[in-house]
């Protein structure tokens, strides 16, 4: 194996992730820019039934073990190092999800290789394999080169449209047997979500709250809100982990992926791992005080105020508009 | 259970942050400091395991400006002990901190055989790596993520984590000690603690020091920053301009305009 770039497939729960093909999509182009092959990596078991989805890719490299059932990042890690003794791929993208998160820092720590993270684009341009980052939040861009290969790239979702990862070809496939360590970690089960009160995956408006609302006491405004709305309220992760509103409100990463025809994001900065789950939605409403909040860059309409002021104000309005007074 | 949580400063996304004048780093010279989100919550799980089963917690961090107001403030919450590495240069990759973390944490005799290292999951900054598989790799240790629970087993030597999946699936893990966790949202919300006993603890109680003098530092680069830029926006939203009243009327007849009032 000579002249490849890698994609480390994402599959979970029996399904390929989404973000697999969006990984599948850029690393095609930067094969194409290397004039490198594309290949997958699919590690799993019993997950050949997968390969036939992965033609973006020339060739998939498939490791099938038993202790490769579940993604653990150890396992993954030294599966990657024992293939890297068979090949060297000038890069190498993963999925920079909750799901595999971990396993391309391990790799690159264990075999000092350089590792990027947050990437929403890579290019192999001015010589070198370059990355397009997110930081702080999605406040600062960066733009970064990779200093020996190969390299690898953790990417966010939605770096390209999933579609693009698709292809009718059927890849070639490449086996390997090797033998993997007991890990001292075991997963013992699965524990599905407790089914809310609301599904907010299927509300037409959702009022949506942040850091902003500063407390559990001011949480009624964005109910009666959402209440004029025949919507519901969801929120970003600091008001789960506050305990303000329980999991199945939490939209993003690690939550539910939203579309509704309204997003009222009130308080919010829009970090990447929140935009990643609603970003989608039809009208994308922000409310914050930080005229540079990353929100703005992706809502259609914004008000720079404080949502304790502009919250109250819009309840007034609709109800005004309605003629009924609908406070909760 | 003997707890040690790896502590990192990073800056406040909440002000304005500023390039510095090569175009390739933050100008931290005016940034304001504070304790990375996970790791706050790295630190409540540590004391909640504390408060549960016993043991000790000492907290670990790279000197950095306003790190001794954190470092005080953990104890104040019920860390043990606090201990500070001097000397690291400014802006510090999160791949040269593990590096210098990890060997303060096996030169120092205190810090050896914690049960239980600790830190957030993720921070702001992480660019060339994340802390904690970095750490766990250094240190020879078992490494899971994105952990929002978790209840040792001292007798078994094992934990049981609680790892975050998308959707709101959770998984169950057995770990075996000792074991680095990236933490993503401690079993509780990071505890308040009132300044006035922060006071009382910078007055009673003291940091200790590590010099890195008896660290070494990574010898190559891996990567270089070619260029940091604000974003440059594919799209941005149109500003409603005016007071509360105002933009929440203009905005009613955009969404009247569009059926949703």
């Amino acid at each position: 194996m000579d002249g490849q770039f890698w994609v480390v497939v994402e599959h979970w729960k029996g399904r390929v992730s989404q973000i697999t093909y969006e990984a599948l999509a850029v690393g095609r182009e930067v094969a194409d820019q290397l004039g490198a092959s594309l290949h997958a990596v699919l590690l799993g078991h019993n997950a050949r039934e997968f390969v036939p989805t992965l033609g973006k890719a020339d060739c998939v490299i498939y490791i099938d073990h038993p202790l490769l059932s579940e993604v653990v990042a150890e396992t993954y890690a030294e599966a990657l190092v024992q293939l890297l003794k068979e090949g060297k791929p000038r890069g190498i993208i993963f999925p920079l999800t909750n799901v595999t998160l971990g396993a391309a820092t391990l790799l690159g720590a264990r075999l000092r290789l350089p590792v990027i993270n947050f990437c929403t684009d890579i290019q192999f341009a001015e010589g070198r394999l370059q990355a397009r980052c997110v930081l702080y939040g999605g406040k600062i861009e960066s733009r970064v080169a990779a200093e020996r290969e190969p390299a690898i790239f953790g990417l966010w979702p939605g770096a390209r449209p999933a579609e693009k990862g698709f292809s009718e070809r059927h890849p070639l496939i490449e086996e390997f047997d090797m033998i993997l360590p007991e890990p001292a970690i075991h997963l013992k089960k699965y524990i599905e979500p407790e089914a809310g009160d609301v599904d907010i995956t299927q509300q037409e408006v959702l009022v949506a709250v942040g850091r902003g609302i500063q407390s559990q006491e001011n949480l009624h405004l964005a109910e009666a809100v959402a209440k004029q709305f025949h919507g519901a309220v969801c929120a970003s992760r600091p008001v789960i982990d506050q305990g303000w509103l329980p999991l199945s409100r939490q939209v993003g990463k690690s939550g539910a992926t939203v579309k509704p025809k309204l997003y009222l994001a009130l308080g919010i900065s829009g970090a990447p791992e929140h935009a990643e789950g609603m970003k989608s939605a039809a009208l994308i409403v922000a409310v914050n005080t930080d005229r540079g909040a990353p929100i703005f860059n992706i809502a259609h309409y914004g008000i720079v105020g404080d949502v304790l002021e502009v919250l109250p104000a819009l309840s007034k309005a609709i109800e005004s508009r309605k003629g009924v007074g609908s406070h909760a | 259970m003997n707890i040690l949580v790896v502590l990192r400063m990073v800056p406040d996304v909440v002000e304005e942050l500023e390039i510095a004048p090569d175009g390739k780093s933050l100008n931290l010279e005016f940034a304001r400091m504070v304790l990375s989100e996970s790791d706050d919550h790295a630190l409540e799980q540590a004391l909640l395991i504390k408060i549960r089963d016993g043991g000790t917690v000492t907290v670990l961090a790279l000197e950095a400006p306003e790190v001794d107001d954190a470092l005080f403030a953990a104890m104040a919450k019920g860390a043990d002990r606090a201990l500070k590495i001097t000397g690291p240069k400014a802006g510090v990759t999160t791949r040269e901190a593990a590096h210098i973390i990890a060997g303060a944490i096996s030169s120092e005799p205190g810090l050896k055989g914690a049960d239980l290292v600790l830190t957030g999951t993720q921070a702001i900054n992480d660019l060339d790596g994340l802390m904690a598989p970095m750490l766990a790799q250094e240190l020879g240790l078992p490494f899971l993520g994105i952990v929002t629970g978790l209840i040792p087993n001292s007798s078994a030597r094992t934990a049981l984590a609680t790892k975050e999946y998308p959707r709101g699936v959770r998984g169950e893990f057995e770990v075996a000690l000792p074991a680095m966790f990236g933490i993503q949202a401690a079993e509780k919300p990071p505890r308040y603690v009132p300044v006035v006993k922060v006071r009382n603890v910078m007055k009673s109680r003291k940091i200790d020091c590590v010099s890195l003098a008896e660290t070494v530092e990574p010898g190559f680069p891996l990567l270089q920053v070619l260029e940091m830029t604000k974003p440059q926006a594919t799209g941005h939203a149109e500003i409603l301009e005016g007071s509360a009243d105002q933009t929440a009327e203009a905005l009613c007849t955009i969404l009247a305009e569009r059926g949703l009032l």
